[in-house]
């Protein structure tokens, strides 16, 4: 029941985000800090986790290719397939939830604590448009950050690879363009455009909605979390369903 | 002016406001006084729209404001300054942006107009020389002086401030209550404050309401306050040894 109710309370909150605007100027202002906060701050620690992930997809892939009829080509098949299909898009997405997932829903929730948000609707700002329709707008600069995850795991899986003498550079090369099929490429930025939304939207609920004090925001980020993930994780059960199988 | 009329609200089945009518005057600094928990920030932000009451209407200057559409509401506000208990400023933004916050949103001026209307506020709260630090680089009453200054700067034609000078020296405090009581005056406003403090209320009282277990208990002015017979006013208002002395003393000399 109470499920229920959270999910009616977080449609009706998506509907008040597109409700009445805030002011154009201040707006854009909030955008470009968002952007900043959630996705230029974002890249050190996706970039580094993308090369090494990929890396070890590779080195994983090399070890455990031991028939000598499987060409050596696999290796850059295979690392390139898994970071394009799930690590750079779901993975990465789960390490988000917790890094901006978090930020958003305790700054949100801090600012419910301290009644900032009743301050912004005394003066007659509407909050949810004010506190989260900019979060959604840089969040559609997220496929960016997928793509440079994409980009690094591949050449973490390069270097991993070559340079850890599992295979030459031309074999690597000619495996990482085998059977390449654009609709995943497709498949994985829609699914990352799908995230991004959830990413922007759940834990924003979690911070909006939340009572009590301090240490009740500290839950609310734990528990939006928890859902951030669990909702990722589904629907990337159901994207790849609809659009791979 | 502002009419309250049998305000009752409740939470988790606890009744907090069981029907309170008052009458709060415009050009008069308006109190509520009353025990800590007996309601007085409920029963404002019951006056702002922040929680709706199960009965009871408010009415601003005649027309009731829960029947108000979404847009009238939303013009009220813009006339409307309020000083929350916590002061509410926001984080991340400067003193200068948090007090320049409602007039961005709500005005087309220039930067610089702006500006020098953002200073003349500041200095009347005197924090002349913080436009630039956050608020969690100030004091206590520093933030509670910003949060007066945002309150104000848009000229609200109905002040709100739940307890301005709480944890404020009794100088600055005085300074804020006679700000308050100017402002007032001047711009011919409507102005509510809860306080605590017996200071004020002996000093800007001129139409109280006392709250004691989510009704009004009493109300009149600060010159009635020190002549009541009320055993719950005076037992609130007379609590200190040196407030009875003061009481006695003037009591005499009438
Ligand atoms: N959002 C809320 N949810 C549940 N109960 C609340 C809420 N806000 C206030 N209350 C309850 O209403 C009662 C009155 O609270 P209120 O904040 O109005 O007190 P107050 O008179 O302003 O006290 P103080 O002088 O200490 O500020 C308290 O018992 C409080 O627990
Ligand atoms: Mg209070």
């Amino acid at each position: 029941m109470s499920y229920v109710y959270s999910i009616g309370e977080y449609f009706l909150m998506i509907k008040g985000v597109f409700g009445r605007m805030t002011k154009r100027a201040v707006l854009k202002e909030l955008i470009f800090k968002e952007i900043n906060e959630l996705i230029i701050g974002s890249l050190g620690i996706v970039s580094f986790i993308s090369f090494f992930i990929g890396g070890v997809v590779a080195i994983q892939t090399a070890l455990n290719l031991n028939n000598p009829l499987i060409p050596k080509a696999l290796i850059a098949f295979a690392a390139r397939q898994s970071i394009i299909l799930e690590f750079a898009p779901t993975f990465i997405s789960i390490i988000m939830a917790g890094k901006v997932g978090s930020f958003i829903t305790s700054s949100i929730g801090s600012m419910r604590v301290t009644e900032q948000i009743d301050a912004l609707e005394v003066m007659g700002i509407n909050s949810l448009n004010y506190l989260i329709f900019p979060k959604i707008i840089a969040m559609l600069t997220y496929p960016f950050v997928i793509a440079i995850s994409m980009f690094l795991g591949i050449v973490g899986a390069y270097a991993a690879a070559v340079l850890g003498g599992f295979v030459g550079s031309d074999i690597f090369l000619s495996g990482l363009q085998d059977n390449f099929d654009g609709f995943h490429l497709v498949y994985a930025f829609i699914k990352t455009f799908i995230f991004a939304m959830i990413l922007a939207t759940i834990p924003a609920y979690h911070g909006y909605y939340m009572k009590g004090g301090a240490l009740e925001v500290g839950h609310a980020s734990t528990t939006s979390f928890v859902w951030t993930s669990v909702v990722i994780i589904i629907t990337n059960y159901v994207v790849t369903q609809l659009l791979l199988s | 002016m502002i009419e309250v009329k049998n305000i009752h609200k409740s939470f988790d089945g606890e009744e907090i406001l069981k029907g309170i009518d008052f009458v709060f005057e415009t050009g008069k600094t308006n109190l509520i006084i009353g025990e800590s928990g007996s309601g007085k920030s409920v029963l404002l932000k019951c006056m702002l729209g922040l929680f709706k009451p199960e009965k009871g209407t408010i009415e601003y200057d005649g027309s009731a404001y829960y029947s108000f559409t979404d847009v009238e509401q939303r013009e009220l506000r813009k006339e409307v300054g309020m000083l929350f208990q916590g002061g509410a400023l926001f984080d991340s933004m400067t003193v200068e942006e948090n007090v320049m916050f409602p007039l961005r949103m709500f005005t087309t001026h220039r930067r610089r107009e702006l500006k020098s209307r953002v200073a003349e506020v500041l200095k009347r709260v005197n924090l002349e020389g913080s436009e630039n630090k956050y608020p969690a680089e100030i004091s206590g009453g520093m933030q509670k002086r910003v949060a007066i200054a945002r309150a104000i700067v848009n000229k609200p034609k109905y002040l709100f401030c739940d307890e301005p000078n709480s944890g404020l020296d009794p100088k600055t405090a005085t300074i804020i209550d006679n700000l308050i009581q100017e402002l007032t005056r001047e711009n011919n406003i409507t102005t509510v404050i809860i306080t605590h403090d017996m200071n004020s209320v002996l000093e800007i009282g001129e139409n109280i309401a006392f709250l004691k277990d989510g009704v009004l208990a009493w109300q009149g002015d600060k010159s009635k306050i020190f002549k009541t017979d009320d055993e719950t006013v005076t037992d609130f208002v007379y609590s200190s040894d040196l407030f009875k002395k003061v009481r006695n003393a003037q009591l005499k000399g009438h």
